[in-house]
C-alpha cells in the first residue's frame, strides 16, 4: 500500500510500531483544498484591490461592492486558506509526531473535512447576499458561528484524542502551538460571537455585549485571530516543515519553550491597540500597547529557531526552493512582528491607524509569512501524500518563489508609502491653521499606490497558479515511489535539481 | 522511546534526547541578546504603566497625568484660539468687505477652500465645477440665484428648497405633464423650441409648434428668449450649461416632471466665520459678479 510504504519511508532512522496506517485521504483533500481556496482568496484579493484603484469594477451591483467582496476575501484567506491549511498539516503532524493513528479515525477526517468546507461556503454566500455580522473577521451570523462550533469541538477532540494516544513520551513543540491555536480559537469564536438570533429563522442576530464593550471583545478576538490562528498556527507548522527540509535538529529546545509560553501569555492582552485614540478608556489603551511592546522578542523567539535550525544547512537552500519559502516566511514573519510591535505604540499608531500603512502591515504577515510557510509545506507534502519521488518541477517552484516575492515587495512597498502619506496628508495644517487636505485629495494621492499594489497581487497570483499546475502534474504525472523502488528505475537517470 | 542525548557534529551542542517522526531538538541555551532584549521590553512597559493611566480606577492617570480626552480639548482649544482673532473679525464684517481687506482675504480664501473641500466638494465636485444631474458649477458665470458677494452668501446660509430657513432660496416649476398642463406632444414641441434658444433645433416645424406653448408657459420665468430669472432662480435656456443634460429627452423630462434641486442651509451648521469665508472662497472661484 502506498501510504504504508511512503510511511515507512518517513519514518527514517526512528523505528516505528504502528498498528494502523496514519489517517490520509482526508488530509490529501485538505491540501487540496487549500490551494483551491488559496487560489480562490487571491484571485478576490486582486478584484478588491482594482475596485479601490478603478471604482467603476463594482458594477454598479450590491452583489459585486468592494463593501461585500472585502470580507469575501478575508475570509477566503485566513479561514479558508489558511484554515484548511492548518487542518491538513495539524492532522498530518500530530500522527506522525505521536506515532498515533488520528483519534476518530477517518470518519473524523472526512467529518472536519465536509463541515469546514460548509461553513467556508454557507459565510461565503452570507457576505455576497449581505448577511454580516458587520464584525472584521467574526462577519458570519449565528447559524455559521453554530456550525463552526461543532466543527471545532470536533476537531479539538480529534486533536487532542491523537495526543492523549501517542506513543512518544514527550509531546512535540509543533503539537503545543497547534494545541493552543485550536483551543484559544474555540475561546476567542465563542466570546465574540455570542448573539441572540431574531427568531430561529431569521438570518440576523443582536451581539450580547454593545458600544465600548462590543468593540473590545471584537479586538481581543480580532488580534488573537491573528495572534493565533495566523502565528501560533503557522508556527506549529514551522516547527514541523522547517527540520523537516533542513533535515537538522531543532536550534534550541529551551527557545521554543520560553517563547511559547511568552507568546501566549502576552498575545492576548494585545487587542486594545487596534482601539487607540477611541472611547476605550486610557487604561485599557495603555496596556493594550505595553503588552504589544512586550510581545516583540517572544515573536522573534520563534523567527530565530526557524533560522537557526537552517545553521549547518544554508546549501540547502540552493538545492530546495521549498525550504526557501518557508525561511523566507520566517524572515517575513520577524519583520511583521516587529513592525506590529511599532505601530502599536500610540505616537507612531496616531500617524498609521486608518491608514494603508495596517493594510500593508497585515499583508507582508499574510502573504509573506502565512502564504510563503503554507507553500513550503504544500511542495513538501504533496510528493509524500501522493506517494511520488518527488516534484513536478523544482525550476517551477523557484519560478513561483521569485515571482511571489516581487509581488509581495510591491505590495508592501506601495501600502508603506501610500499608508504614510495618507496619514501625513490627513494631518497637514496650512501656516493659518488650516487643514491643508480634503479627504478626497488624500484618494487621489493614493491612486498609483493601488494601481501598484494591483500589479502585487497580479504577481502573487501567478505565482499560486504556477503552483497550481506544478501541484497538479506532480499528482498526475510524477513518478510513484514504488516505481522508483524497482531495479529498472534505479537505474534510470536522476533528474538533475533545479539551477 | 528512550531519551539518548546525543551531540550535534555540526554545533558541538547537545540534543535533548527526545525524537519525534526523525525531529530532534538542541539543547541550545537561550541567545543572550534576545533575552535582555525581553528584559529591556519589560522594563520599558513597567516604566509606562507607570507614566500613564494603567490602572481601572477613576483617577488613576499616572504619574504624568496625561488623559486622552484632556489632550485632544487642549490641542482643539489651542488651534482655536490662535485662529479667533481673525474668525473673529471675518464673524463680524460681510464678505465683500473681507474680500476688499487682503489681510482678511487671504484668510478667508485659505479657510473657504478646506471649508469647501470638506462640505462643499461632494456635490460642487473639488474645484467647484459642478456635476451634471443638479450640481451647479460655482466656476463660471452663470449664476442661478445671483453671484454677488451678498447673494451667495444669503444662498449658502440659507439653502435651496430644504426647509431649514425661512429666507432660503426657493421656487417650484410646475410639472407640466404630470399636472396635465400639457400632453405629451405639447411637451415635446416645447422641448424642441427650447434647442431652438440655443440654436440646436432640428425640426423647425415643431419648434414653430412649441414657440407659443414657451410664451404662454414658460417666458413668465425662464424670460421670452430664455434669459433666465434670477429673482426666481430660473435658469438661462439660450446658452450650453445644462444642470440635468441639454439634450431633447432631458429637457423634455424636466418640462414634464420639473426638478427641484435641494442645498441645505449652512447657516444653521457651520460658524457664520466659515459661512463668509465659504461666500468670499467661491465668489473667487472665477465667476463672481460685484
Amino acid at each position: 500500500m502506498a501510504v504504508a510504504g511512503y510511511a515507512a519511508n518517513q519514518a527514517g532512522t526512528a523505528t516505528v510500531a504502528r498498528h494502523e496506517p496514519y489517517v490520509e485521504a482526508p488530509i490529501r483533500a485538505f491540501a487540496i483544498a487549500t490551494v483551491f481556496w488559496g487560489v480562490v482568496g487571491f484571485l478576490v484579493g486582486v478584484v478588491i484591490a482594482s475596485q479601490l484603484a478603478w471604482p467603476l469594477l463594482n458594477l454598479d451591483l450590491e452583489w459585486t461592492t468592494f463593501g461585500r467582496f472585502r470580507p469575501v476575501h478575508t475570509s477566503a484567506v485566513i479561514f479558508a486558506f489558511g484554515g484548511n491549511a492548518l487542518f491538513c498539516t495539524s492532522l498530518y503532524v500530530v500522527q506522525r509526531t505521536c506515532r498515533a493513528r488520528l483519534f476518530g479515525g477517518e470518519n473524523m477526517g472526512w467529518f472536519l473535512f465536509w463541515g469546514y468546507q460548509f461553513v467556508i461556503v454557507t459565510a461565503a454566500l452570507g457576505y455576497v447576499l449581505g448577511v454580516t455580522q458587520g464584525k472584521e473577521y467574526a462577519e458570519p451570523e449565528w447559524y455559521v458561528d453554530l456550525w463552526l462550533t461543532v466543527v471545532w469541538v470536533h476537531y479539538l477532540i480529534a486533536f487532542g484524542g491523537t495526543i492523549l494516544r501517542r506513543e512518544e513520551p514527550h509531546i512535540y513543540v509543533a503539537n503545543w502551538f497547534y494545541l493552543a491555536f485550536i483551543v484559544t480559537v474555540a475561546m476567542l469564536h465563542i466570546g465574540n460571537n455570542l448573539a441572540l438570533p431574531i427568531t430561529l429563522g431569521h438570518a440576523k442576530s443582536y451581539g450580547a455585549a454593545s458600544g465600548v464593550q462590543d468593540a473590545m471583545i471584537q479586538w481581543w478576538y480580532g488580534h488573537n485571530a491573528v495572534g493565533f490562528f495566523l502565528t501560533a498556527g503557522f508556527l506549529g507548522m514551522m516547527y514541523y516543515f522547517i527540520p523537516k527540509q533542513a533535515e537538522r535538529p531543532v536550534y534550541s529546545y529551551r527557545l521554543s519553550i520560553v517563547h511559547f509560553w511568552s507568546l501566549i501569555f502576552l498575545y492576548i492582552w494585545a487587542g486594545p491597540h487596534h482601539l487607540h485614540y477611541t472611547a476605550l478608556p486610557d487604561w485599557a489603551q495603555t496596556l493594550g500597547m505595553v503588552f504589544s511592546v512586550m510581545l516583540w522578542m517572544p515573536s522573534w523567539g520563534g523567527m530565530i529557531n526557524g533560522i537557526m535550525t537552517l545553521s549547518g544547512a544554508w546549501d540547502k537552500l540552493r538545492t530546495n526552493p521549498g525550504l526557501r519559502f518557508s525561511v523566507t516566511a520566517v524572515g517575513f514573519y520577524g519583520m511583521s512582528t516587529f513592525e506590529g510591535p511599532v505601530m502599536s505604540i500610540k505616537a507612531v499608531n496616531a500617524l498609521s491607524h486608518y491608514t494603508d500603512w495596517t493594510i500593508g502591515h497585515v499583508h507582508s504577515g499574510a502573504m509573506g509569512w502565512v502564504g510563503f510557510v503554507t507553500f513550503g509545506a504544500l511542495y513538501w507534502l504533496f510528493p509524500r501524500l501522493w506517494a511520488k519521488k518527488g516534484l513536478y518541477s523544482e525550476k517551477l517552484v523557484s519560478w513561483h518563489f521569485w515571482i511571489a516575492t516581487l509581488g509581495i515587495v510591491l505590495y508592501i512597498t506601495a501600502m508603506w508609502v501610500s499608508g504614510i502619506l495618507q496619514g501625513l496628508m490627513w494631518r497637514a495644517y496650512d501656516e493659518l491653521g488650516f487643514l491643508q487636505y480634503s479627504f478626497i485629495e488624500t484618494v487621489a494621492a493614493m491612486h498609483p499606490y493601488y494601481v501598484i499594489r494591483v500589479l502585487g497581487g497580479v504577481l502573487y497570483l501567478s505565482g499560486a497558479l504556477i503552483m497550481v499546475y506544478n501541484l497538479w502534474m506532480t499528482v498526475t504525472r510524477g513518478e510513484s515511489e514504488e516505481a522508483a523502488a524497482l531495479p529498472v528505475a534505479s537505474a534510470m537517470p536522476v533528474p538533475a535539481p533545479a539551477e | 522511546m528512550p531519551t539518548k542525548i546525543e551531540k550535534d557534529s555540526l554545533t558541538g551542542t547537545d540534543t535533548t534526547g527526545h525524537e519525534w517522526d526523525g525531529l530532534k531538538e538542541l539543547n541550545t541555551p537561550l541567545p543572550k541578546w534576545w533575552l535582555y532584549v525581553m528584559y529591556a521590553t519589560i522594563a520599558f512597559a513597567a516604566v509606562w504603566v507607570v507614566l500613564y493611566p494603567a490602572f481601572p480606577f477613576q483617577g488613576a492617570t499616572g504619574v504624568t497625568g496625561w488623559i486622552a480626552r484632556e489632550a485632544v480639548v487642549g490641542d482643539v482649544r489651542a488651534a482655536q484660539s490662535r485662529m479667533e482673532p481673525m474668525l473673529a473679525r471675518i464673524r463680524a464684517s460681510d464678505p465683500k468687505t473681507i474680500a476688499a481687506d487682503p489681510e482678511l482675504r487671504a484668510f478667508a480664501v485659505a479657510g473657504g477652500r478646506t471649508a469647501f473641500a470638506n462640505n462643499c466638494a461632494g456635490c460642487h465636485g473639488a474645484g467647484g465645477q459642478g456635476a451634471q444631474g443638479g450640481f451647479p458649477s460655482l466656476a463660471d458665470d452663470d449664476w442661478i440665484w445671483g453671484g454677488t458677494h451678498d447673494a451667495i452668501r444669503h444662498t449658502i446660509a440659507n439653502g435651496v428648497r430644504a426647509g431649514e430657513s425661512d429666507e432660503e432660496r426657493t421656487s417650484q416649476m410646475p410639472r407640466f405633464l404630470a399636472d396635465g398642463v400639457l400632453t405629451l406632444p405639447q411637451v415635446n414641441d416645447t422641448a424642441e423650441y427650447v434647442l431652438s434658444l440655443s440654436r440646436r433645433s432640428t425640426d423647425a416645424a415643431a419648434a414653430g409648434r412649441g414657440e407659443a406653448l414657451y410664451a404662454e408657459n414658460c417666458a413668465a420665468c425662464h424670460g421670452e428668449r430664455g434669459e433666465g430669472n434670477r429673482d426666481v432662480g430660473a435658469p438661462r435656456l439660450s446658452d450650453q450649461i445644462w444642470l440635468y443634460g441639454g439634450d431633447k429627452a432631458s429637457i423634455a423630462r424636466s418640462i414634464a416632471y420639473a426638478r427641484a434641486g435641494v442645498m441645505p442651509a449652512w447657516g444653521q451648521r457651520l460658524d457664520p466665520a466659515i459661512v463668509n469665508m465659504l461666500a468670499v472662497y467661491v465668489h473667487a472661484l472665477g465667476g463672481g459678479e460685484n
